[in-house]
């Protein structure tokens, strides 16, 4: 058994949870695995920072087990093993980097070596600095240090590029890779479907609190991979739902969109009806626009079902 | 085997990582107190400016007056580190997310509390040693030194109700308004407990008021020092700030787990 499940680090399984009569989650399970990036997405709401929460003892699922480490979730034990790095809209003022780092680095029994935290977080220079005077980059770089103090096996990163500049994002993603490869786990919200592309091996997307799609990123990219075809709409109207390959299509202004899982086909079939298309383009749906694609089938299938 | 003598070593080192944790918590709550002036001079300059008009210039030559608004004050002045380190500051580091970080960690949540425990009690022995420095070289106010000793004593002892207050509050404000509100309660409290004004110049429904106020029991702790009290028991007094405690610390608990609900 120790064999299956040797990577396996924590554990949900089957999680509720209400507020105020408002369904938060529904029924959501995963694994986190060690060596691994996972990412999770959703729109605003989507239960995400709820999920977080709960996975670091913060919050008490109505019902569902989550295990941390053979823990529950938010015991001393796992506590000491796991990193966060959450939303926080300031930090202290008055105290300096390499302070909180001295303070976080005293919370563990056995932390991380001060000079490795400061190199995995780029803030070799600005080690004097009170917080105060940190820029938003800056700012996130040390709740990211913060994070590390611990030498977590486990580590949670909420929206963690926010205000960086690119030089710093793709700093930081590095390091994200390097923790990995030393066998961290690790769980990623964010807004930026290219972080998630670029790091995570595992997705989860998560709608209006329930898991709508999880798997391998490349699975996920897959079942989503569409080619997106927008011309202006015909004077004559004709049925493009009946084309070959047509997924979904919508209006906007005088545009149609359309999406497509047989490109090709679909526009050999869409030129023969309509020769004389005008501004036809046709681009490569990107993680984000199947993303929110699939954030809008679920849509669609929760009003037919009700 | 290796368990055992991994159990070994991590009993002492256990106890030296505790004890550094807890050290440096204090610490780090220290510099950030007094690296915050908008803190640090109000809280100690206001209960010794206060002392200094009301006790000092208005009753020059009543060592009398002195020696009563010297307890008075004292309880005033530490009273605003209680309730402004516990409550505003927390209130602070709650709302912009920063207590979440901390409480994601492994740190045990009594180092935070004690940590801001310890440094109202630093900030409250400054500001008692300057009114004490204002009524002994300036009033001429005359103390023995068991008598200078039992009312700093009572007095640092007599902030923790405060604190435990403090912390509720800490608990429920908002960030913005946090400050507002903790002087909103701060300040009526003091007078209305005969803090500013002695308790007997105050109307009578205002003075049997001030019996459900616990800086009135402090105050009268305080004064029991120079006989100075309105000559209630120590023991009604006692009692009364320990059932303020529990009722604080039954609130603050019920705030911090309904913030976790």
């Amino acid at each position: 058994m120790q064999n299956v499940n040797s990577n396996i680090i924590a554990s949900i399984k089957g999680i509720h949870k209400k507020f105020d009569n408002k369904l938060a989650l529904n029924n959501v399970e995963f694994d986190i695995k060690a060596n691994q990036v996972l990412a999770i997405l959703g729109s605003n709401g989507a239960g995400k920072t709820t999920l977080i929460n709960m996975l670091l003892g913060r919050l008490t699922p109505d019902s569902g087990r989550i295990s941390v480490f053979s823990s529950d979730a938010g015991s001393q034990n796992a506590k000491q093993k796991t990193g966060a790095m959450l939303q926080v809209a300031s930090l202290p003022d008055t105290l300096k980097v390499k302070e909180h780092i001295e303070l976080f680095r005293s919370y563990y029994p056995t932390p991380m070596a001060y000079q490795k935290i400061i190199a995995y977080a780029g803030l070799e220079h600005i080690e004097n600095r009170y917080s105060k005077k940190l820029s938003g980059g800056e700012k996130q770089r040390l709740l990211f240090a913060l994070s590390l103090c611990g030498n977590p096996k486990l580590l949670f990163l909420d929206e963690p590029t926010v205000g960086m500049d690119i030089t710093a994002r793709q700093k930081l993603w590095q390091t994200i890779r390097d923790l990995k490869a030393a066998g961290t786990a690790i769980v990623l919200t964010t807004h930026y479907l290219e972080e998630a592309d670029s790091l995570a091996d595992e997705v989860i997307l998560l709608k209006q609190g329930s898991v709508i799609e999880k798997g391998s990123n490349e699975k996920i990219k897959s079942c989503v991979s569409s080619t997106t075809i927008q011309f202006i709409t015909p004077a004559t109207p004709f049925k493009v739902a009946n084309i070959t390959g047509v997924i979904s299509y919508d209006q906007y202004g005088k545009y149609t969109k359309l999406q497509s899982n047989q490109g090709n086909q679909t526009l050999i079939e869409l030129l023969t009806i309509k020769p004389d298309l005008k501004e036809l383009t046709v681009t490569r749906a990107g993680l984000e626009e199947a993303f929110l694609q699939l954030d809008k089938n679920v849509t669609k299938n929760v009003k037919d079902a009700a | 085997m290796n368990t055992t003598i991994l159990n070994q070593h991590s009993e002492p080192s256990n106890k030296h990582y505790l004890t550094k944790l807890y050290w440096l918590e204090t610490k780090f709550e220290w510099l950030k107190t007094i690296r915050n002036p908008s803190f640090a001079i109000p809280a100690v300059l206001f209960p010794v400016i206060f002392y200094l008009f009301f006790g000092v210039l208005i009753n020059a030559n009543n060592i009398e007056a002195s020696t009563y608004l010297l307890a008075t004050y004292g309880t005033f002045g530490v009273m605003g580190p209680a309730l402004f380190s516990f409550g505003s500051g927390l209130a602070v580091e709650r709302g912009k997310g920063w207590l979440d970080i901390k409480e994601a960690s492994p740190m045990p949540a009594s180092a935070h509390i004690v940590s801001r425990i310890i440094v109202s009690m630093v900030f409250s022995f400054i500001i008692i040693i300057s009114l004490g420095f204002v009524a002994f070289v300036v009033a001429g106010v005359n103390l023995t030194l068991s008598q200078s000793l039992l009312l700093l004593i009572t007095l640092l002892l007599g902030g923790l109700p405060f604190c435990l207050l403090g912390l509720t509050l800490g608990f429920i404000l908002k960030a913005e308004s946090a400050a507002a509100i903790v002087n909103v309660i701060y300040l009526p409290m003091a007078f209305l407990s005969g803090l500013w004004l002695p308790i007997n110049m105050l109307p009578s429904f205002l003075q049997s008021l001030a019996n459900y106020l616990p800086p009135y029991h402090l105050s009268q702790l305080a004064l029991k020092v120079t006989q100075q009290d309105m000559g209630g028991s120590v023991l009604n007094h006692l009692v009364m700030l320990a059932l303020f405690s529990v009722i604080f610390l039954a609130l603050a608990i019920m705030a911090s787990n309904k913030r976790q609900a």
